[in-house]
């Protein structure tokens, strides 16, 4: 099969908070862009599964990526999120000292983020800290307080990313791992997917956790990705008033430790612990991984009720090694070809400054870049039915009844949103792309309400067979046919292993049998499928 | 917004929702509305395909859908106006509902009572904290029940069930019987959660073999599951390292539990029962915010749809006297779970009822146990008992306590047990030790 | 002369009493732990020729749902469920559908018939496969 050709003058590959983020950075520009993600949506790797927190940016070595780029990013999140609709809560959060050592290493803190240009760094006494969060661990001795952070939702961040790209000219690739690159005269040529390669001036790689593999297609090993993963318990809504700002732990050398914060959904999030693995693919939680999280969780906040949780999840960090900071710039060797990789936290806060970050080093390196004039940076926030007063949601109904049919009874997610994330301009197939957008399915029954309404929806709008859709992509499938195919092809096979086995000498009750299976095995041609696959 | 005026509302139309708002009407109620977010009456009955249900109540051993279309066509001749399709959003302390429809939009209801009926939802896998990978394949069992039966489509091949509920256990026959080979049921405790007729027919029948004190570990695939790790537990429930194993399957069916739908409750701001998790009534089904009733799965979970029909009944008639201004008043008395008992409903007893009808009381065992007396104690005495020969914590106890066991006199406050408020107590004795006390009760 | 002894969970309904039952040539000859006279009907018949009602989905053309619930009028024996379940897996019917109407008659030669377990109404747009 002859491969489709496109040309573009940037290849960005992963479409993460990162990758999103460059795109939509690059979108302002008059250059040719194209998205490459190997996964059915967007935000399906680390972005989905993180702390979703903007940190303040006390934490990372002065001088580092890291550091700067923390805290540029913090100090962009407001206008990004409000030119994008995306849902970012300038809460503050606190890092809570125990003993007075503990409170030495907040000074320390302190002193490094003010080094770092964190603004209005304070450490603040007990009493304070137990007036702005009643619920914190009485033996709190006193806390870090840093006004800058705040938390938002990582998925939305790049699902607008992503949205806003595409409607500024930027084309968008799903499910289109790169299977190679072609390299000539020490510089990237054309980025190959299954079915189509494409012509590039240059190659931004975001691609997460498998960063160094893909910098290995150009022929280069300068870091390797360890993947470190890191679990979550996500607490019902009940008691997302527990905490009102982000908690953190006093950090150890490796990471920030387990925190408790609450979303911007009104939930609560605890996580993660952090365990080196060496699977790309090690998304499991464990019971000894969450047992760690819930217990310094309570470290923090005694009362916490893991009864009250509605989910547990896994999330990889891209620790780059041996760098330890992110590795941001061009390749050595390979000047067109630019490194976004290891970006471990602060990665998310610091998203919309490595945008800049890359686009500057891309300009560097001599793409030119002209500003578009017709550039648009607004990108409206899906409407929420639960998130409007009750007129407004009566003029909806008006004008479209299906505004009126709630599909997702823990959310309040009406069917008319739902029908509205299927057709964007970034498309959405899967119940977790669903999901994503709209929170059906992200309450505390966690899909088993609007599970089958939602397989339903698909199936109609999108003309997806119901056994077709998936719940993230791939072989995800949520069903594995139609009922009755499943026993009359188990029948058939019995039926037939029979036939064979009497070497077509089978009594007259067989061969009724065997008819009825022909014709259900004829009935069900045509129907492919993985459903029939297996048999 | 379209307003409503009604004499009851009932929020829910399964089984509790359909037989409450038929009774409250036939009690002379006037409007009585329906309203349910399906798209058809009878609420989970609809995919409850298996027979079992109305043994006690109709005398006849029906499938849910037949059950539901006896309790509908009640409700339709009673007179009760339904809305389909239509989302309970807001329920206040002064009896109004806030709800959506396509057709309608936002519409509220004034109503002088309100029933909740909305049933119970199950027990997911954050719930149990299953640990292990993310992939699609984990269903809870009433979530492939409505696939399966209603909307046409398997969950998947291989099945391994986590739990013994009942919805487990006839969903691992259902599956069988439509062609899905299930490996495995697992029951974290030592005796099973399920009704001992479906072990025997969904599980026996069917060649399914049932581990008690075990439970899944590990969940393996990324995309779609591929299999299972599963252990033997400690009497602590912890799985006990060295007994892992896998099982080979493409889904994993929880049937760990079903948790009392009560958001619309708590919004309300009603007293809760920590044990059932559901709102604290009293014999009338009322709820503690007057004018609030509650009946069915939304109070405590049944084991059987006839005892919550039943408990519909009373909230009904409870609600349809509330409309009327006949409610009883004066004294009431405090029901408390006492030995071998996890808890009781109804929480609060009306003396007067007491004294002019049968009282029904529900209850769960602790524990398994043969041969025991079931208790109602008030003031260190027993009022009123009754035996069983088996009891089970799957199966609910019901003690109907006849008219006059206890009398206002006899409630006086038990200073015994600490408490101002005069309280019925209820316990499971074993009857031998019973006997050998009867001398001493009697004194 | 056969004669069987056998210890067996009664089904008849959810009180699921424990049954010790002696049957001697087809005949009942004692029967201990049932609370009710269905229960030692149970034994004599789950020891000589046990029965069972099988439920199940039949599918539908044009119907408010795709799939009808249906049941065996009375149990059936256990060793013709197989055939029972695999001959309605065939069938579609047509809605409207009453509640109790023949959907399949004398089902796998057992002559008892299968019937639908409610009422559907027919819509008019049927569902898109």
């Amino acid at each position: 099969m002859q491969a489709r050709r496109l040309a573009a003058d940037v290849v960005i590959i992963g479409a993460g908070v990162v990758g999103t983020g460059v795109a939509r950075e690059l979108a302002r520009y008059d250059v040719r862009v194209v998205l490459v993600e190997k996964r059915a949506d967007v935000a399906f790797g680390t972005t989905k599964a993180n702390t979703a927190l903007v940190h303040a940016g006390y934490d990372a070595e002065p001088g580092t990526w890291k550091a700067r780029l923390n805290v540029r990013g913090n100090s962009l999140y407001p206008k990004v999120c409000a030119e994008l609709g995306v849902a970012y809560k300038n809460t503050g959060s606190l890092v809570v000292a125990f003993s007075e050592a503990q409170v030495l290493h907040l000074q320390e803190l302190k002193a490094k983020g003010r080094i770092n240009g964190v603004p209005g760094l304070e450490v603040i006494p007990r009493e304070r800290v137990l007036t702005i969060e009643p619920d914190v661990n009485p033996d709190v001795v006193a806390a870090l307080w840093a006004p800058s952070g705040g938390i938002t939702s990582p998925w939305e961040l790049a699902i607008a990313f992503a949205e806003n790209a595409v409607a500024n000219g930027v084309e968008l690739l799903l499910s289109s791992p790169v299977i190679g690159m072609d390299v000539r005269g020490g510089r990237v040529s054309s980025v190959r997917c299954p079915g189509v390669v494409i012509d590039t001036g240059f190659v931004v790689n975001a691609a997460g956790i498998w960063a160094d593999d893909i910098e290995r297609m150009v022929g280069r090993d300068d870091f390797e990705i360890t993947p470190r993963r890191g679990e979550y318990y996500l607490f019902d809504k009940r008691v997302g008033h527990l905490v009102s700002r982000p908690l953190f732990p006093v950090p150890s050398r490796s990471t920030k430790g387990i925190v408790v914060a609450p979303t911007v959904d009104g939930n609560l999030i605890a996580g993660p612990n952090a365990l080196l693995v060496g699977d790309k693919g090690d998304l499991a939680t464990t019971a000894a991984g969450l047992a760690e999280v819930i217990e310094g969780a309570r470290r923090l906040v005694p009362g916490l009720p893991a009864r009250e949780s509605i989910t547990n999840f896994a999330g990889l960090r891209a620790v780059a090694v041996p760098a330890g900071d992110f590795v941001i710039g061009a390749s050595p060797g390979v000047p067109n070809f630019i490194n976004a990789a290891g970006i471990q936290s602060p990665g998310l806060t610091a998203a919309p400054a490595i945008a800049e970050a890359v686009r500057d080093i891309l300009a560097d390196a001599g793409l030119e870049l002209a500003e578009k004039p017709d550039f648009n940076p607004v990108r409206e926030r899906p409407t929420r039915f639960a998130e409007l007063c009750r007129d407004e949601q009566s003029a909806l109904i008006e004008k479209n009844p299906l505004w009126g049919h709630i599909i997702c009874r823990c959310e309040n997610v009406t069917e008319a949103e739902v029908v509205e994330a299927l057709h964007r301009a970034v498309p959405c197939t899967t119940l977790d792309g669903v999901k994503f957008r709209t929170r059906a399915g992200a309450g505390r029954c966690q899909g088993g309400f609007c599970g089958p309404r939602v397989v339903d929806i698909i199936h109609r709008e999108l003309g997806v067979a119901p056994e077709q859709v998936t719940k993230k992509g791939g072989r995800s499938y949520i069903l594995s046919g139609p009922s009755k195919d499943s026993l009359l092809e188990q029948t058939a096979c019995r039926c037939l292993a029979h036939a064979i086995r009497d070497d077509g000498q089978a009594d007259t009750e067989d061969v009724g049998t065997e008819d009825a299976c022909r014709i259900e095995m004829r009935e069900r041609e045509g129907v492919g499928g993985h459903a029939h696959g297996g048999v | 917004m379209r307003t409503v005026e009604c004499d009851v509302a009932v929020v829910g139309a399964g089984p509790a929702g359909l037989a409450a708002a038929a009774r409250a009407k036939r009690c002379g109620a006037g409007r009585v509305v329906l309203m349910d977010r399906d798209r058809e009456l009878g609420g989970i009955l609809n995919q409850c395909i298996h027979n079992g249900f109305g043994l006690q109540l109709l005398s006849q051993e029906l499938t849910g859908p037949e059950y539901a279309e006896h309790f509908i066509n009640e409700a339709r001749d009673a007179g009760v106006e339904t809305m389909l399709d239509t989302m309970v959003l807001e329920v206040t302390r002064s009896r109004q509902i806030v709800a959506v429809n396509r057709t309608e939009g936002l519409i509220q209801a004034n109503a002088k009572a309100i029933i909740l009926a909305m049933g119970a939802r199950e027990r997911n896998r954050g719930g149990v904290i299953i640990p292990g990978m993310r992939p699609a394949g984990v269903f809870t069992a009433g979530a492939a029940q409505r696939f399966v039966n209603m909307e046409g489509y398997m969950p998947g091949k291989r099945i391994v069930v986590l739990g013994s509920g009942d919805i487990g256990l006839i969903m691992a026959r259902r599956l069988t019987w439509e062609g899905a080979k299930v490996e495995a049921v697992l029951e974290i405790l030592p005796f099973p959660s399920g009704l001992t007729r479906n072990i025997v027919q969904c599980l026996n029948d069917q060649g399914i073999p049932l581990y008690l004190s075990h439970t899944v570990v590990d969940i393996h695939g990324e995309e779609r599951v591929e299999g299972v790790t599963v252990a033997r537990v400690d009497s602590d429930l912890r799985p006990i390292p060295g007994t892992e194993w896998d099982i080979e399957c493409d889904t994993l069916l929880l049937s760990v539990g079903l948790i009392p739908e009560n958001e619309l409750t708590r919004d309300v701001g009603g007293e809760l029962d920590p044990v059932t998790g559901g709102p604290v009534v009293t014999d009338e089904m009322e709820t503690s915010t007057p004018g609030i009733f509650a009946c069915g799965n939304v109070v405590h979970i049944h084991d059987l749809v006839d005892n919550v029909t039943r408990e519909a009944w009373t909230a009904g008639e409870g609600a349809a006297r509330l409309a009327a201004r006949q409610q009883p008043g004066g004294e009431t008395i405090r029901t408390r779970a006492g030995d071998g008992v996890r808890y009781v409903a109804p929480h609060l007893l009306h003396l007067d009822n007491l004294v002019a009808r049968d009282v029904r009381l529900f209850m769960r065992a602790t524990r398994p146990a043969e041969r025991v007396q079931v208790e109602a104690v008030v003031g260190g005495k027993v009022v009123f008992s009754k035996f069983e020969r088996v009891v089970r914590p799957a199966e609910m106890v019901v003690l109907t306590i006849p008219p006059g066991k206890v009398s206002p006199g006899k409630a006086s406050p038990d200073h015994a047990g600490g408490g101002s408020h005069p309280e019925l107590v209820v316990r499971i004795t074993p009857r031998d030790r019973d006997t050998a006390v009867e001398g001493g009760r009697k004194a | 002369m056969s004669r069987e002894t056998a210890e067996l969970t009664c089904i008849v309904c959810p009180v699921g009493c424990r049954l010790r039952a002696t049957v001697e040539d087809g005949q009942l000859v004692e029967a201990q732990g049932n609370s009710c006279k269905r229960g030692a009907v149970y034994a004599l018949d789950e020891l000589c020729a046990p029965k069972r009602t099988v439920t199940s989905t039949v599918r539908v053309e044009g119907g408010f749902l795709p799939l009808v619930p249906v049941r065996t009028r009375e149990p059936i024996p256990k060793d013709k469920i197989a055939q029972v379940l695999l001959d309605i897996a065939k069938i579609r019917i047509d809605a409207p559908i009453r509640i109790h109407q023949i959907v399949a008659a004398d089902v796998a030669g057992t002559g008892i018939d299968v019937i639908a377990s409610r009422s559907m109404s027919r819509v008019s747009a049927p569902r898109a496969e």
